[in-house]
């Protein structure tokens, strides 16, 4: 029987929509709506600070961002493909979305190293 | 808009029309539901900036950015799509899960109340860590 990867990335797909569902929403409304807009006040640096230097704080980071990273290249994969009738170029799609999560991860390791 | 049929050496390939996700109500959720990826995506990178502020000691230049009225637009769109896609993804567990209680299969509702409250819960968590924590 042929191996395929397509089981696993389906798995991170759907753990990362678990991921994302239960914390995008809250995050991006702090810091990126209420904080902005003077709604709630930024919390001082040193407190952002002392949350960040937390090893499980951080390695649940690089989880959060490498879950949520490829949830998105899963679909945008897929979801270009049917919307713009280039399932032909599966190959090269696939490559691009999961490079770009694989990527992200990195960069979110090197950070949190 | 249409495209002809097609029949190439690899066999037939029906026309194909290109505003499919127009047709109906249902196709356009469904592509809206697929497109807050995107959002999912850029919310990550925004948030990874966030980090590397903090990080980096450079929190105010960040705050400063945050609070322009694009970033503000982009980011009320990013709220709008990850809670669309945290409605949706949450939904969907009962089609994928089946869960039996001595026989008994859990109906739907309960899972996604389930899931809805631990969404919840999971936000009120975050939000007390970040605005507050244990002072």
């Amino acid at each position: 029987m042929r191996r395929t990867p397509e089981p696993y990335l389906w798995l991170l797909f759907s753990g990362g929509g678990v991921v994302a569902a239960l914390l995008l929403p809250v995050l991006v409304l702090l810091f990126g709506v209420l904080m902005p807009l003077g709604v709630v006040d930024w919390p001082a640096a040193e407190h952002l600070r002392a949350l960040l230097d937390s090893p499980p704080v951080r390695v649940a980071l690089v989880v959060v961002v490498v879950l949520c990273l490829f949830h998105a290249a899963h679909r945008v994969r897929h979801t270009s493909e049917e919307l713009f009738g280039i399932a032909r170029f599966d190959v090269v799609i696939a490559l691009l979305c999961y490079g770009g999560a694989v990527a992200g991860g990195v960069v979110a390791a090197v950070l949190m190293v | 808009m249409k495209t002809r049929d097609e029949v190439t050496p690899g066999g037939y390939r029906p026309r194909r029309d290109a505003f499919w996700f127009a047709r109906s109500r249902a196709y356009t959720v469904f592509v809206l539901r697929e497109l807050t990826s995107v959002f999912v995506a850029w919310t990550v990178v925004f948030l990874l900036l966030l980090v590397d502020a903090v990080l980096g000691g450079s929190l105010p230049e960040f705050a400063a950015l945050a609070a322009r009225p694009w970033m503000i637009a982009l980011n009320v769109l990013a709220l709008a799509a990850t809670c669309f896609h945290a409605i949706t993804f949450l939904n969907l567990a009962p089609r994928a899960t089946v869960v039996r209680l001595d026989g008994y299969r859990l109906p739907a509702w309960l899972i996604q109340g389930g899931n809805h409250s631990l969404w919840l819960a999971v936000s009120a968590v975050v939000a007390f860590f970040v605005l507050r924590g244990f002072q």
